[in-house]
């Protein structure tokens, strides 16, 4: 990466993609809309926004992208779920459309983790949520969230709120169950972009 | 913890945003909302008859069963839209206690109010209104609207009232950005609309809110043609399950949400997907029949 900043994917098939393609380019980063796996070339970064999680991962089997998702986060590249994002990663998925029982997820972080876990729309809401590594709340809006009903070993508790855990990290990989890219706070994506300048633990 | 907020504006033109470059689709049962959940909408629009049947009809089109709107939620994962008549209070109350997700205040049901809207700040549940034009969209976000669709001409697979209106609202915002300052209060007078939402418009140049098309989409590219124009994404309603292949449609329109600037992978996607809804020439429609005219 250049003197200019790394540059960052956002997966753009539906969704906030918007929101954080503004708060990673206030920030100095350069960001590439990912499509297609083309897109993903040349990035050091991804961030998988909140959305609908069925429709993503839909889209991203139609369009041919978990295998690339997959080759990029094993040759070095960071992750970072906000929401439906979240879900895209986590090894399993509770809360599966009914028709189906399951849902397709990259497996690159290992929790299980719960859609809905709050309920529906109108029990979303909004809160100061105190985040490892931050030093002052970080305000955090949680829609229809999704919460990790199971950390695996490894996987790191950055947040927890009312019992249930809402942010984690293993490795290269971040997950927060509720929005950074609603909020102004920028302090989140500047985490991120920071993870990615610095030598990566083993 | 105290500081825990529900029903927020925020929340609900946040949730609003998650629709974006998503498509939402009308559903009449669980088994077309199972339908839609697998083609990848964002979310489904429950409702008794699709826009085509109700204009078929005729009579007075009201709120769903609830017991139907409760079939459609446990069917499916994605959120759950359903409609009420414009002004009809009670309607959006019992759409809110069965857990209805968005609330539509719609001119294709037959309205209850022909003066007001709802006051839908009143409500935790998000609501979406219709608009042909600024001062009707910011009119709307003022009352509490935490979203905005064209009004198009719902039911006649016609797409020419949604381009109408989104070029309309568009191109009203883009001459409000060319408005000095003090020109804002007349500007405000002449669309009857808020001023403090005008003053938004001019130093954000959109609305407040997400900006979705709705009525007459019936393609792929009729999908595409809209976000091409600057909408945020697409509401289906006949355009899907009034054609000889519903699933294939539904998902190629979804499809074109998402890749509405590439033209080879429109063109791939709307390959052989039987015979769309037949539609309806707007110019045919005699004025009553008309559905945009609803909303003041």
């Amino acid at each position: 990466m250049g003197a200019a900043g790394p540059r960052v994917g956002v997966l753009a098939l539906q969704g906030a993609f918007r929101e954080h393609r503004a708060r990673l380019e206030a920030l100095g980063a350069a960001v590439t809309e990912v499509r297609l796996p083309a897109d993903l070339a040349g990035l050091s970064g991804l961030i998988l926004p909140g959305g609908e999680s069925t429709t993503m991962a839909r889209l991203m089997g139609e369009f041919g992208l978990w295998a690339p998702v997959r080759d990029f986060h094993a040759a070095g590249g960071h992750l970072w779920g906000t929401c439906a994002g979240a879900i895209l990663l986590a090894r399993e998925v509770q809360g599966a459309p009914p028709q189906f029982g399951h849902q397709d997820s990259l497996a690159l972080l290992d929790v299980t983790v719960q859609r809905n876990a709050f309920g529906r729309q109108i029990d979303s809401f909004t809160t100061d949520l105190l985040l490892e590594g931050l030093s002052a709340p970080l305000p955090a809006v949680f829609i229809r969230a999704p919460a990790f009903a199971r950390v695996g070993e490894g996987v790191e508790v950055l947040a927890t709120h009312e019992g249930q855990t809402v942010a984690v990290r293993q490795g290269r990989v971040l997950a927060t169950a509720f929005h950074p890219e609603l909020t102004g706070d920028l302090r989140l994506h500047e985490l991120f972009l920071g993870g990615m300048r610095a030598p990566v633990p083993a | 913890m105290s500081d825990v907020q529900t029903g927020t504006p925020a929340l609900k033109q946040g949730f609003a945003e998650m629709f974006k470059g998503g498509v939402i689709m009308d559903v009449v049962t669980a088994d077309q909302a199972r339908i839609a959940e697998a083609a990848g909408a964002t979310a489904v629009m429950a409702l008794e008859r699709v826009p085509a049947d109700i204009r078929k009809d005729g009579g007075v089109a009201r709120m769903s069963d609830p017991k139907m709107i409760k079939e459609i939620i446990a069917a499916v994962s994605i959120p759950v839209m359903a409609k009420v008549r414009i002004g009809h209070i009670v309607e959006a109350q019992i759409l809110q206690a069965i857990g209805v997700d968005f609330i539509d205040e719609s001119e294709v049901l037959t309205p209850a109010d022909d003066q007001y809207h709802i006051l839908k700040s009143d409500f935790k549940v998000p609501f979406v209104c219709g608009a042909k034009n600024l001062g009707e969209a910011l009119r709307r976000v003022g009352e509490g609207a935490s979203m905005i669709r064209t009004k198009g001409e719902a039911g006649t697979g016609n797409v020419i009232e949604a381009v109408r209106h989104a070029r309309t609202v568009l191109g009203e915002i883009r001459a409000i950005q060319a408005r000095p300052a003090e020109e804002l209060m007349t500007v405000a007078r002449d669309l009857q609309a808020p001023y403090e939402l005008v003053k938004y418009v001019h130093a954000n140049g959109k609305l407040p809110v997400v900006n979705f098309a709705a009525g007459g989409v019936a393609t792929p590219a009729d999908a595409a043609l809209m976000m091409a124009l600057g909408l945020d994404g697409v509401f289906v309603g006949s355009g899907i399950f009034k054609s000889d292949n519903p699933e294939r449609r539904a998902q190629a329109i979804v499809k074109a949400v998402t890749h509405f600037q590439n033209p080879e992978v429109l063109a791939e996607i709307s390959e052989d997907l039987g015979a769309p809804m037949t539609g309806i020439n707007i110019d045919d429609l005699i004025p009553a029949e008309r559905l945009a005219t609803r909303g003041w």
